[in-house]
């Protein structure tokens, strides 16, 4: 298990809603939930991984993430089961969706 | 377009089966109530524990709802897992709704906390059937691709009905748990077929453990569930001595059989049924003219 | 004369030599199971070539036990001739000595013990062929004394009816039987009036009953239930981004998911693009379940098969317009020629990879594991010798010459289709090929690469598609490979100035460039999303092995 935080600019801020949940903790796979709080010009994401050694990359998926979404003021946490790049990205673009589909 | 059961999380078999928008849940994913057994293991843990609980209406009529997560662990009964839905239960008997709706998809208990899960087991057992005592109904829908194994079979098998599609299974050893006791010879549990036949939801309806068969289809749980809130059930003294002559008798009927489609055939279903391949509604159709079928 | 004429006949005196050994072994053509080894010793000498036959899918396993049984102080030394290596007793011969080179294409399950093989100075590996190149030398200088085949049935008088699963044995039969060699086969059972003659008798020399049925290996069942959303986005773009746009009617795809993803989209997705009939109409492709809707959709209007896929028999008998089928209505594959129309007939060949370098060299072959590439590599290159035309051809060729004045000709399509990570976070691109270092172990002078990098047009992955024929030098072809390399380090260390500029001018295009939304990419969109599906789909004639059902 290995836990990484980061905080990446993003692209504007996210208006409040509910939390969402994506996604599942499963092997090849992982959880998503976002929540509100946090400065607007910034998210903040917490990774708890069961795949050692592989910050940079989470790094690079996230900044990348940032850039994608007004995700500004956002907590967002990641139970992670050796995802890949790609499924991480997935969903992380699937709880935005939600998030802003939330019409709530 | 229908939407399959079988590969739809916990959360969206919930939203589907009941009333839209109608879920409330309970110790919600942002509650973060979950293992605490997982994290001094190193491995990571699901937000909610892998069960989904909370209220919601069914058909317009109040029910609680649990919904296992089988992606996570298998579905396995940890100690937070078993307690919500222990929880549920008690907060039932106050409520008094119409019905608990469960969800099943899980392998037994959970062995990375073995202990908590077995007492977990035990409670949420003693917990159903003191619930139903009271007279409140239990319902289970069975159709995830964990199946429905081990102490949740037995809590599965305490419910006053069961939903299963083709795809669910329900037993009390799992495949690999009885090859691995017993050998490959008694059971191989790599025979996909094999196994969907003496644990898949057709061998059981033909059982008549099941109580409705239906397509893997969440709005056909949905139909099959609602339909169910208004069947007559009885849980009494005698209810239960006259299920244990019916299983001491099925025992004694078909204890040697080797194979499902013996049964099938001293149940009454033509030798030349392409069970199989049937759709649930030929399938049912079909059932209902077997006169061995213990409906 | 005499003296003369005997010189000429060196290899007719052998084969009397060692028929004549087995006299009282032999009814005729038929000898007993239990004398199968026995047979073995007698026709075959020590340093004999001998071929077993050991296919994709069916296996002459009975008589690979057989052989592993001889005594080795008899028979020794002899050089393997396989398509497969795929038994445990294929590797047992050269444990125990019996054998010591081999030529071979593929070894899938035994990748990992060749390896330790070769590392135990145990085995010469002369070369990892792709399957036509094995099969030319069986006619050139690696023809067989002695072939241990398998077939369905045999008649009294030795014919032999190979059914769906011919696959392998014409080609080893022909070269052997021509050439003064012992053809020897097991077969099912016997049976008068086959249902047709795949193999005259009078090219076979033995006939014995197996105990047991051959193995055969159902090799291209993919279950769709385990085809993921981004194999779904994928699949997608190279329908839009490729098949689309080249109009590729005639091709081939790879085992893996990646394609059965494209073919269970055709009837769906490709159908909504009003792609039927103009794509994807005519294969070189074994009869993969995954392709029954498309078929069933009308898209598909014929297949020709390298072998047969279990559980396929009854459809494929059903759909004999679509399928090269014989008067007993069961399919008749062959695999030379299968891959003669793979590599000449066809316009695109699609398949994934473990490791692509930065100039899309591509290689199965990993660390400790020597696995042969199969058909991959005769598919999976451009036919240089071909001539006639079609849209997908032209057009592919003119994107690669680009304006400049040479000789126009045109190219075959040549996709590589990979998620940049596999399982555990094994990433699918490379700076060094580990084929280097098997090179090396191998004593090879040539490291062992499935596909080359100039044979490759395209590189295919969830972040997009490089098209490597617009590319105008080796550091754009880098670049654009770079740039869908996603989160590897091959993706992370690409020049960003130079990508965008590659994906303005279409070299790269993303998904959304090709106008698809990756929240369209949703697994419901595949025609089939279980193995039930497909034998719903295929109206009740699909027969799927027990592992692949979940009832």
């Amino acid at each position: 298990m290995e836990r990484l935080q980061y905080e990446v600019e993003a692209r504007g801020a996210a208006t409040a809603r509910k939390p969402v949940l994506v996604g599942v903790t499963a092997s090849g796979n992982c959880e998503v939930l976002v929540e509100a709080g946090g400065a607007p010009e910034r998210c903040a994401i917490d990774v708890h991984t069961a795949a050692q050694g592989f910050g940079p990359i989470w790094q690079a998926v996230l900044r990348d993430f940032g850039e994608r979404h007004a995700a500004g003021g956002l907590k967002i946490e990641i139970h992670d089961v050796g995802a890949t790049p790609a499924v991480v990205s997935l969903r992380l673009d699937q709880a935005l969706e939600a998030w802003e589909d939330d019409d709530a | 377009m229908r939407k399959r059961f079988f590969e739809a999380s916990a959360r969206e078999r919930v939203h589907g089966v009941v009333d839209t928008d109608s879920f409330h849940e309970f110790l919600p994913p942002e509650a973060r109530v979950s293992s605490p057994h997982m994290v001094m293991l190193e491995q990571p843990a699901a937000f909610d524990d892998g069960i989904v609980v909370g209220a919601a209406t069914l058909d317009g009529r109040p029910v609680l709802v649990a919904a296992q997560e089988g992606a996570f662990l298998g579905g396995a009964i940890g100690e937070v897992h078993g307690a919500k839905l222990v929880g549920l239960i008690e907060r039932a008997r106050a409520e008094r709704p119409a019905a608990v709706v469960i969800l099943f998809d899980s392998g037994g208990v959970r062995l990375h906390e073995a202990n908590a899960g077995l007492i977990a087991v035990s409670e949420i057992i003693r917990a159903v059937l003191g619930a139903r005592a009271e007279g409140l109904r239990f319902i289970g829908l069975i159709g995830g691709a964990g199946g429905c194994f081990g102490g949740t079979g037995l809590i599965a098998r305490c419910c006053d009905a069961l939903v299963m599609s083709e795809e669910g299974r329900l037993a009390m050893s799992g495949p690999e748990v009885i090859e691995t006791v017993r050998g490959v010879e008694e059971f191989d549990s790599r025979d996909r077929a094999l196994v969907w036949r003496v644990t898949g939801g057709k061998h059981r309806y033909l059982l008549g453990e099941a109580d409705a068969f239906v397509e893997d289809d969440i709005e056909a749980f949905r139909a099959a569930a609602i339909h169910l809130l208004d069947t007559p059930a009885e849980f009494s003294l005698e209810s239960v001595e006259r299920e244990h002559a019916r299983l001491a008798e099925r025992w004694q009927r078909f204890g040697s059989s080797t194979d499902a489609p013996e049964i099938w055939q001293a149940l009454g279903v033509p030798a030349d049924a392409d069970v199989a391949m049937m759709n649930a509604d030929e399938f049912v159709a079909m059932a209902a003219h077997c006169p061995g079928r213990n409906a | 004369m005499s003296n003369k004429d005997t010189n000429w006949r060196r290899g007719v005196a052998s084969k009397a030599a060692r028929v004549a050994r087995t006299a009282d072994l032999a009814d005729g053509r038929r000898v007993a199971a239990e004398h199968a080894t026995a047979l073995l010793e007698r026709v075959i000498e020590a340093g004999d070539r001998v071929c077993l036959e050991g296919n994709n899918q069916k296996q002459a396993d009975f008589l690979a036990r057989a052989l592993a049984a001889v005594d080795p102080a008899v028979i020794h030394d002899l050089h393997m001739l396989q398509s497969v290596v795929a038994l445990p007793e294929h590797t047992a011969l050269f444990d125990k000595g019996i054998a010591r080179e081999i030529d071979f294409s593929f070894s899938g399950p035994q990748g990992t013990r060749l390896a330790s093989l070769v590392e135990a100075g145990k085995i010469r590996i002369n070369a990892i062929h792709t399957y036509l190149e094995l099969f030319g030398r069986y006619f050139v200088d690696l023809t067989p004394n002695v072939a241990l085949i398998a077939a369905e049935a045999a008649d009294a008088a030795g014919n032999l009816y190979t059914g769906p699963n011919t696959e392998d044995t014409p080609a080893i039969v022909e070269a052997t039987a021509f050439k003064n060699g012992i053809v020897i086969a097991q077969v099912n059972e016997l049976r008068e009036g086959l249902p047709r003659v795949d193999i005259p008798a009078d090219w076979v020399d033995f006939v014995i009953v197996a105990p047991k049925p051959n193995y055969i290996e159902p090799l291209f069942t993919r279950d769709p239930a385990q085809i993921s959303e981004i194999q779904v986005l994928m699949a997608m773009m190279v329908i839009k981004g490729i098949y689309a746009e080249y109009g590729v009617k005639r091709l081939n795809h790879g085992i893996g998911f990646d394609t059965a993803a494209i073919e269970l989209l055709l009837p769906t997705y490709g159908e909504s693009l009003g792609l039927k009939g103009k794509i994807c109409t005519h294969w070189a492709l074994n009869p993969h379940p995954a392709l029954i809707p498309a078929i069933e959709a009308g898209f598909v209007e014929s297949v020709h098969s390298f072998g047969s896929e279990l559980g396929m028999e009854a459809y494929i008998a059903a759909r004999p317009d679509v399928f090269f089928t014989g008067r007993d209505g069961a399919m008749r594959s062959n695999r030379a020629f299968c891959q003669a129309a793979g590599h000449y007939a066809c316009d695109l060949f699609i398949g994934s990879t473990l490791q692509i370098d930065l100039q899309g060299n591509s290689s199965t072959a990993t660390k400790g594991r020597i696995a042969g590439f199969g058909g991959a590599p005769n598919m999976g290159a451009d036919a240089r010798g071909r001539r006639h035309e079609s849209a997908a051809w032209v057009k592919a060729g003119e994107e690669a010459r680009q304006g400049r004045d040479v000789m126009p000709r045109g190219r075959k399509l040549v996709v590589q289709m990979v998620e940049t990570f596999r399982e555990h976070m094994a990433p699918a691109f490379v700076e060094r090929l580990d084929a280097w270092d098997l090179a090396e172990t191998m004593g090879l002078a040539n490291p062992p690469v499935m596909i080359f990098g100039d044979d490759v047009t395209h590189v295919v992955t969830e972040e997009g598609i490089a098209n490597l024929l617009l590319c105008r030098d080796l550091d754009e072809r880098e670049q654009a490979i770079r740039g869908v390399a996603g989160y590897t380090a091959v993706g992370l260390g690409r020049d960003r100035k130079k990508v965008d500029e590659l994906r303005a001018r279409g070299v790269i295009r993303r998904a959304e460039d090709l106008g698809i939304a990756h929240r369209d990419a949703r697994c419901d969109l595949l025609a089939a999303r279980s193995v039930k599906d497909l034998v719903r789909a295929s109206g009740g004639l699909y027969n799927p092995p027990s592992r692949f059902r979940n009832w």
